[in-house]
């Protein structure tokens, strides 16, 4: 009897223990979920924590005196005369005016807390206005990007702030006034990049990023359809379709540098294509994403139930009306989940896209496929390698708009699949 | 005319012969006494008409515009006098846009040698032919091959047959890409990697222990012979890997067998498109973090606990480039854990096992190749991966295995090579090309070993 009470304990411990590790497994599970979610939280809290200021701009608003004698300037619509026009004084005069216990001999002091690019502002001012000449206007313009810097960051340690001592107490004191401000930083998407980060924005990356999306879209839709239409549909059995399946699979796990590197030898140096452009970028990003592409209509082609094709094919249809008129539509939906997935790839992509030269510092907006142009993942990457520590906070930004893309772009595919899916 | 407007008059042309095509076969088919008289429906006869037109128009104006530069330049060269034939293809390349710059009105022709003026005007006048020639030849191709197009149509020819074989050849074609796409990188690739080692030996480059890839631009210049290397990239390129995959194959793992076994349906529904976010984000942002946040963070941690670490450090880039992966794991863990059949679950809880029992003796063993498979998969993309080591590893090619060291990367080095100015003969470039030779390689094998195991694998159950 005592024998069996021993086991029957042995039983009841070994039991625990077990149970125990069961336990101790699942917390296992939990908890590596719980390090892969902390990781995304922390990524975009760093993020966003780093770039919410890249949205808010540091602006002067003050009473400026247009007076044409200061600025050299006595016909307003006289396009030489503007450009000849000194429209720096009047505003130093205002700054002057508003700073407390400034005078004419700190000039250079109060100067530095303009942007360089106010002049030019006020220039377009009259320039589109040009009877504002000799009265006074309420004008806004962009502060220096130092006081910038000092507005947003006064506290942190990981910001240098470049202005002096006295320079930093009128800053206070302006925004204790109300002439210095902060709002939305409009500039940032109005403008292309810059060397002065005040006056950077993502305007040109944006719309390179769009004209090589297009050009990848145009090219990588219709081929990828095609080609998963040949496969699934009509490819006989053989070494040499099966030679295909095999080259696709593994083009798709090709690291994206190497499509960079094809880019580079053949559209770039064999058949001459310029560098830098949208048309080139779509054609390597093209490759890169044919593969996605493919695979994901096969899939959807693959789901079509054959009764369909036996219908269609049983009143008379040829192979060809059957694939076109009854299985493509039906797949279309599959197809267009997959490829705005892979285009959501494409537009992330930076690696090939350094190696064919989109990495120049473009400051116009590209207007054509054959504009250099800069994307959005660039932009970042050149920013975020930008020793001023005011580009970094735009680098964030541009982050967060190309997030945003991302984001979208994978919300309708998810809700076109929710959508449109079909059980048969 | 421009290509464009070539490709667009093309287009238009093919319209009209579509519509002609479509016009001729209902008014052969009227005295016969309507269509239903024609072998094929008006619309194929069109349609026939229409690629009849374009396909051979397209044809000439694709290939004549990919190679008219390359003949064009070849041309200008070999015109220049004797003594100014360039021997390098870098001195040809400065040689041509100084001519092109001329040509474009750039550079004032007065400031040029009289040859290289002359050749401006020669580069001018030849893209003009050429132009002329392209725009000349298209139209009449098209023009000629639509003509002969709309004169066929009868209402005995198999019209829709012939429409459908062309488009199945189309198809084809478009399958047929994937091939040409490998085809072009090995080419692409190869030929540049034979060209480096004329003049770097294999020796040199798969055993050397020292890359500092920094090369004469002078004959005359001193101290700057290239050293190249590849053993200290490559165990950087590891030792980065090693340190995403002891981040990733845990996490990665855990949590695809939690979200599998445990987690029920509504728990699934929420983590697991949270987690494939970490795949859909972009690696230039996983760089940023990795050089902006993480790396500072793990000097200043070190230094804390007084160890000496670098600001770029191996460890940052590749923890960050872990967290990256861990969706691609726990995703095709996940696809190989649920391809297990039920019955072996069953019976093994049947026999008193519990969860966690089930899961470690007989679902994972008989899972382990998949992923096994999904693991070595995983590793080529750490390997191949870009953007997260060119903006957290250094560039200093260094051999240690230590994680807190900086080390450089085989992708990195590619890119800064490639990158910036660039003479196309140098030892230096041609390296970027050898280097990206290998990479493919070493990716290709562990992706073609990976897609055996998992497709083997999978077939067990089915």
């Amino acid at each position: 009897m005592t024998d069996q009470r021993s086991q029957a304990e042995i039983v009841r411990r070994s039991l625990k223990a077990r149970y125990r590790k069961e336990l101790r497994f699942r917390a296992y599970g939990i908890l590596a979920i719980a390090i892969a979610l902390s990781a995304l939280v922390v990524l975009f809290a760093d993020i966003i924590g780093k770039g919410y200021t890249g949205f808010i701009k540091t602006t002067i608003t003050m009473e400026v005196p247009l007076d044409g004698e200061m600025m050299y300037l006595d016909d307003a619509t006289d396009a030489r005369q503007l450009k000849n026009a000194d429209f720096v004084e009047p505003l130093l005069q205002a700054l002057i005016k508003q700073v407390p216990g400034a005078n004419q001999d700190d000039k250079d002091a109060v100067r530095d807390l303009l942007n360089p690019y106010a002049s030019i502002e006020l220039r377009n001012i009259l320039k589109a206005h040009p009877d504002w000449l000799g009265t006074t206007q309420t004008i806004t313009v962009l502060a220096h990007t130092d006081v910038d810097v000092y507005v947003k960051h006064a506290g942190d340690d990981a910001y240098s702030i470049k202005l002096t001592e006295r320079q930093q107490r009128w800053v206070d004191q302006l925004l204790e006034k109300g002439v210095v401000d902060t709002s939305f930083n409009d500039v940032l998407f109005s403008n292309g990049d810059s060397r002065d980060p005040s006056r950077a924005g993502v305007l040109g990356a944006i719309v390179g990023s769009l004209l090589t999306m297009f050009v990848t879209l145009v090219l990588s839709f219709p081929i990828g359809i095609a080609a998963a239409i040949y496969l699934e549909e009509f490819a006989p059995q053989n070494k040499f379709t099966d030679f295909i399946e095999v080259n696709i699979n593994n083009l798709a796990a090709v690291p994206s540098i190497i499509f960079g590197l094809l880019g580079l030898a053949v559209f770039i140096n064999l058949f001459g294509l310029p560098r830098s452009v949208p048309f080139v970028g779509g054609l390597v990003l093209t490759l890169m994403t044919l593969p996605t592409i493919i695979i994901s209509s096969r899939a959807a082609i693959k789901s079509v139930p054959p009764s369909i094709r036996e219908a269609a094919e049983g009143i008379g249809a040829s192979k060809m009306q059957v694939v076109l008129h009854h299985v493509l539509p039906l797949a279309m939906p599959g197809m267009l989940t997959g490829s705005i997935i892979g285009m959501a790839q494409a537009l992330g992509e930076t690696a090939p896209l350094l190696l064919i030269g989109m990495v120049a510092f473009i400051v116009d907006v590209p207007t054509g496929f054959f504009d250099s142009a800069t994307v959005l993942p660039v932009q970042v990457f050149l920013w975020a390698g930008s020793p001023e520590l005011a580009f970094i906070e735009r680098a964030s930004a541009a982050i967060m708009v190309l997030l945003t893309f991302l984001i979208s772009m994978n919300a309708l595919a998810v809700w076109l699949r929710k959508r449109l899916e079909r059980r048969w | 005319m421009q290509s464009s407007t070539l490709l667009l008059l093309t287009l238009v042309l093919a319209l009209v012969a579509y519509g002609l095509g479509y016009a001729r076969s209902r008014s052969l088919a009227m005295p016969l006494g309507g269509i239903r008289h024609l072998k094929s429906l008006p619309f194929y006869y069109g349609a026939r008409a229409a690629l009849w037109c374009v396909i051979p128009g397209l044809l000439v104006l694709v290939s004549w515009a990919a190679f008219q530069d390359k003949v064009i330049q070849t041309l200008v060269i070999g015109s220049l006098p004797q003594d100014m034939v360039p021997d390098s293809e870098g001195e040809a390349s400065l040689l041509l846009s100084k001519i092109s710059n001329v040509a474009s009105g750039a550079l004032p022709p007065a400031f040029v040698d009289g040859p290289i003026a002359a050749a401006a005007e020669r580069l001018e006048s030849l893209r003009q032919q050429s132009q002329f020639l392209m725009s000349s030849l298209v139209i009449s191709v098209t023009v000629l091959a639509g003509f002969l197009g709309w004169v066929r149509v009868g209402p005995r020819v198999n019209a829709r047959a012939q429409v459908e074989s062309i488009l199945k050849w189309l198809f084809f074609s478009c399958a047929a890409l994937a091939i040409l796409t490998t085809m072009g990188i090995i080419f692409s690739v190869a030929f540049e990697t034979f060209r480096f080692f004329q003049q770097i030996s294999f020796i040199e480059f798969f055993f050397g222990t020292n890359w500092s890839p920094q090369t004469a631009l002078r004959a005359d210049q001193v101290a700057a012979q290239g050293a190249f290397g590849m053993i200290p990239l490559f165990t950087g390129t590891l030792l980065i890997s090693a340190i995403a995959m002891v981040v990733a194959v845990p996490v990665g793992l855990l949590s695809a067998i939690y979200l599998s076994e445990y987690a029920n349906k509504r728990v699934r529904g929420v983590v697991k498109p949270l987690l494939e976010m970490l795949a859909g984000i972009p690696t230039v942002v996983y760089g940023f973090f990795a050089a902006l946040t993480v790396a500072p963070f793990i000097a200043d941690f070190a230094a804390s606990l007084g160890i000496d670490a670098s600001s770029q450090s191996a460890l940052a880039a590749g923890g960050v480039m872990g967290i990256m992966i861990i969706p691609f794991v726990s995703s095709l863990s996940d696809d190989v854990i649920n391809a297990v059949p039920q019955t072996l679950r069953d019976g093994s809880l049947a026999l008193g096992a519990t969860q966690s029992e089930t899961m470690k003796k007989v679902i994972f063993p008989a899972a382990l190749p998949g992923i096994m498979g999904g693991i070595l998969l995983a590793v080529s993309r750490a390997i191949g991966e870009t953007m997260i080591v060119v903006m957290a590893a250094g560039l200093a090619a260094n051999l240690t295995a230590n994680p807190l060291e900086t080390v450089t990367t085989v992708t990195v080095q590619i890119v800064t090579l490639l990158t910036g100015d660039q003479e196309f003969d140098s030892a230096k470039t041609l390296a970027a090309f050898a280097l990206g030779a290998m990479l493919f390689l070493a990716t290709l094998l562990l992706n073609v070993v990976a897609l055996k195991i998992v497709r083997k694998y999978r077939e067990q159950y089915d």
